[in-house]
Order: structure tokens, then sequence, then C-alpha cells
């Protein structure tokens, strides 16, 4: 038997396909650096990476730092469990992101560009590279770029090596820097102080690309779709009990309902939404919209079939955690550990209503007190599930596990 | 004709990415990527070595080495395999693949074979979550495993390092 291994993953109407690279770019070019900023800033662009900050305020802060060089880097660390919307975007629409890492570049003065490509999509390492070598050949990455004296830029891809916790920004510098990835006290933030201690961005792959589909197609274009805070269209990675899994975009302020629809998961007994770190939406509250103002994500979508075991799925997500957690600070550390037993404990139908409460304090704890999103959400799913599917949990039988 | 050893080797192919950089300390992941690819394990000797290169204390070597996933010091097989074990992949029944895999390779999660051919190990999420379960073999990607899947990818495998045996070849060193 040979063994197949095409990559199979069904893509459902992307805008990015109907974009042609280059057209953003050259508008850009045109503009003045402040000009490129008020545009992206008007779009009101969120970070697609789930956190939704503003990418023309965080474009903004760089541009006025003095100290040079500056750096803007791609966050392809997508490690959050249910997302692979950026491994299509990489595979199939590289030229968009390097062509917003180049306008970046160009709008904050950055004369190098790194691409932090997460150990487990390593064998894009080599697409990417020849992506950013045509274009160099093309005279869009290199030197006086688009003939503009002094606007030299170039690109680099530096590979992880294995650690959730590196999709964090700073954690993300720490690695290519050759250090743990550990997440750093902010402030300084990294547009003042980030890679090399140098004023750096950090955009997620489909901001970036974004961008470049921004300047193609004009900022009306992009407004006229989403809500009014949640600017726009974005890309979900649909995974789970559903009848067609596969990356789609939809605008901001689709119901979970409407999503599922389309996936075709309407019997769903709950979605996980924005993945380990994002919560977990039981039936009766599908008519929530995801936008950054109510359900944010990622773009992460696991549904949950009726037949699905709430304690197995906040096991399987702690158990993540617990081996993710880079073990700096305690709250995260040990307090992932200790939600992880008491939901062995809940499993085995030994864990009191009032053990139950302390954990919920726990989590509370976690959510304040750890240093980094990480510990800040891990917490998350557990409480959604403790507090939308108690009857269930704590009507667990004792049984073999 | 000069005798090249392995330390000699190791030394030069550790300075020739620290070149890259300027020696600069942002090389060091880099290097202990290709180490391990090439080497298989980071031994002490490696750590001390690259320590001295970068001129960094070893700790600073062993702290990072340990921290990563991909870059655990320990020797590992020729071929890596390491199946998903987060969400999407449980639903999508990575528990029998796991136990068909554990099988056929004749190894635990987290062992490797006596002649260093494989190991096997859990990883977490792979980004194939619409096509579970996934999993790695050094830098390839097998999805929507099943029984008879699972048995061609390792019965391929085997075919590989009965005919090259388990070193890595020296084209890729």
């Amino acid at each position: 038997m040979t063994v197949d291994t095409t990559i199979d993953t069904r893509v459902h109407g992307l805008t990015f396909a109907a974009v042609t690279p280059g057209d953003g770019l050259q508008k850009a070019l045109q503009m003045s650096r402040g000009d490129i900023i008020d545009l992206v800033r008007d779009s009101r662009l969120k970070g697609r990476g789930g956190a939704g900050f503003p990418t023309g305020m965080k474009w903004d802060f760089a541009a006025a730092e003095k100290r040079e060089p500056k750096y803007i880097i791609c966050n392809a660390d997508e490690g959050e469990p249910g997302t692979f919307k950026d491994r299509v975007i990489l595979t199939d629409y590289a030229d968009l992101v390097i062509e917003g890492m180049t306008i970046g570049a160009r709008a904050m003065g950055a004369s190098l560009g790194l691409i932090y490509l997460r150990a487990e999509y390593a064998y894009l390492k080599e697409h990417l590279e020849e992506v950013i070598d045509a274009r160099q050949a093309a005279g869009l990455l290199g030197k006086a770029i688009g003939a503009i004296e002094g606007f030299d830029f170039d690109i680099v891809v530096g590979l992880g090596a294995g650690a959730y916790v590196c999709g964090e920004e700073t954690a993300l510098i720490e690695s290519l820097e050759g250090f743990r990835g550990e997440p750093r006290n902010r402030p300084p933030f990294p547009v003042v102080s980030g890679f090399l201690h140098r004023p750096s961005v950090i955009n997620n792959v489909e901001t970036l690309a974004w961008v470049a589909c921004i300047f193609a197609k004009g900022v009306e274009w992009f407004k006229s779709s989403g809500t009014a805070t949640s600017t726009g269209r974005k890309l979900f990675s649909v995974s789970g009990d559903c009848a067609k899994p596969g990356v789609y975009e939809f605008p901001f302020g689709l119901t979970i309902a409407e999503l599922l629809e389309e996936v075709g998961g309407e019997n769903a007994k709950a979605v996980v939404v924005g993945g380990a770190s994002g919560r977990c939406v039981p039936r009766s509250a599908f008519t929530r919209k995801i936008a950054f103002e109510d359900v944010p994500t990622g773009g992460s979508i696991m549904v949950l079939g009726p037949g699905r075991d709430m304690l197995e799925v906040a096991h399987n997500l702690l158990e993540f955690f617990v081996d993710e957690s880079c073990g700096q600070c305690t709250p995260c550390r040990l307090g992932n550990g200790k939600l992880l037993e008491g939901v062995g404990m809940l499993m085995e139908g030994t864990c009191s209503a009032e053990y139950l409460g302390d954990l919920r304090a726990l989590c509370n704890t976690m959510q304040v007190a750890s240093k980094c999103g990480l510990g800040q959400t891990s917490s998350v799913a557990f409480c959604s599930i403790i507090d939308d599917f108690g009857g269930e949990i704590m009507g667990h039988a004792k049984r073999p596990r | 004709m000069a005798l090249i050893t392995e330390r000699d080797r190791l030394r030069e192919d550790v300075t020739a990415i620290a070149e890259l950089t300027n020696f600069n300390r942002s090389s060091l992941i880099p290097i202990l990527q290709e180490v391990k690819a090439k080497y298989r394990g980071i031994d002490s000797y490696a750590m001390q070595l690259i320590a001295d290169v970068l001129d960094i204390h070893p700790v600073e070597v062993y702290a990072v080495a340990t921290f990563y996933a991909f870059l655990q010091p320990e020797m590992e097989g020729r071929y890596v395999f390491r199946l998903c074990r987060t969400l999407s992949c449980e639903f999508a029944g990575k528990d029998l693949v796991a136990r068909q895999l554990s099988e056929a390779l004749g190894l635990a999660f987290g062992e490797t074979s006596p002649d260093g051919a494989f190991t096997l190990q859990w990883t977490n999420c792979l980004g194939m979550c619409d096509q579970g379960p996934a999993m790695l073999v050094n830098e390839q990607v097998y999805t929507q495993l099943t029984s008879p899947k699972v048995r061609a990818v390792v019965d391929d495998h085997r075919a590989k390092v009965e005919e090259h045996g388990a070193r890595v070849p020296e084209r890729a060193r």
C-alpha cells in the first residue's frame, strides 16, 4: 500500500484567493509612511491571532520609536488546538503574508522581517523560502524596494522547536534569541523593546495577509463586512463532530448557530470556541455572536457532538496545559496540575461540591495572577464546563479509567 | 589522509551555524536543531562544545534543549513517530491508532527501539484537526490514520531502516 501524504484540507471560499499579490504593495508604495498607518488604523483591523489588538495602533507605536534597527515578526507558531488556518494561508497565500510584512516594514521602518514557523510545520520552510526568493528576484524584497531610496527589507524564516507557549509574543522573541520560551514581563512591550531589545512588531499570519487585501481592495471594502468593533472577515478552522470540517471564511458577527449550519454541525451539544484557551459554549448560547466584543476566537472551532463527555474534554485540554506550561510562574505551573487532578476526581465521582468550589477559586487565581496569556486562559474552558454542565459532571458515577 | 573524528565534525557543524550570526546567542536553537537532526541526540559533550563556541555556560544549553519538545537531549530513533493527542484527534479516534502504532513498532510511548531505528512519542496539536488522527514522522505528516495506513507507514520506514541502517545518511549530514 502506498501511503497518501497529501494534505486534504477542504477550503471554503476565501477572499485571499481573489486578491492578486503585488496589488496591495504597489498601492502602499505610493503612500507616505504616515498614510499607510492611518489606512490600517482606519480599517480597524484587529489581530487575527486571537488577542485582537488593533494592528494600526501597534504599527504606530513601533513607527514612533527612534531606535534602529526595527523588526517585523510574523507569528507562524500556530499551536492553539483546533487551529490550522495559518497552515493553509502559508501553503497557498504566502505571497500575501510576505506582502503584509513588507507594507508593515515600510510603515514602521523595519529593515528585517522574521517568520517564526512552528517545528510541526517544518515541511513548509522550503516553500516559504522559495516565495521569499522569488519576491527578491522580482525586486519586491531586498534593496530599494519600489525604487524608494533607503527602503531595504529582507525576510528570514526561523524554525520553532515544539513549544505552544512560544505563540505568546514575548516568549516567541525569547525563543528567537536562543532562550527558553518564557514570556517576559510587559511593559516594556515589544514595540518598544522586542527582538534583541529593539522595537519589534509581532503580527499573526492571517493579520498580515488581511493587510495586503485591505491595500489591494480598499478600506471601505474591508469595513463593509463584520461588526462596528470587529470589522472584516475571519478565517475559521473547523474540526470535530461536523459533516464538513475545514477552513472557512465568515464575517465577524456570525452567530455560532449560523456557523454550525454552514459546517453541518447543527446537532452539537457544545462548541469549543478559541481552542484550548477558549471557552466551551453550550447549546443554550448558540445565539451568541463570534466577534471580539462577544465570543472572541483566533479561529478555532471544535464541534462537540451530542455524545461527548464534557469531563473527557476538560481532561484532554488540561493535560495539554500541564504539558505546555513553561513553568516560570507558580499559578500556571501548579494550578493546571491541580485542575487536572480535580477532573480526575470528578471522573471517579470523588470530588465534593465544596472541593469543586475550591477549584473554581483556583481558576480565578490563575486567571488573575499568571504572568502570560497561557496561564490566564488555561482554566477558562474548565470554568465554562463547571458552569454550564454542572449536572453532567457532578453526576459522574465511579467508573474505571 | 587526515582522520576526522566525530568530535571534530561536531565542532565544524556547530561553528558553521554560529558563524552565520557572528557567534550570537540567537544561533543556539538552530545549532541544537542541526545537532539533533544529525546525531539524533545532544549529549553532554555536545552541550559543552556548543557552550564553548557560543561563550555561554553549558547549563544554558541544557536549559534550552530540555525546554523544547523537539530538542530533548536523549538519543532518539532515526525516525521519530509523533502522534497527536489533542482534542480533535482524540475525537477522531487517536487511542485506537495509538495502540496499533505501539504494537506495530513494538514500543510504548516515550520509548526508543534498541537498534536506534524508531522512537514513539505523543505530541500536541499538529494543525491537522480536520483530518485526524494525525502524526508526524520526522518532518513528514500523515493524516486520517487508519489501521492499514498505520501498518503501511511503519512497514515503509522499517524497509528504509533495513536498506540504509539506523544511522542518519551521510548526504544529510
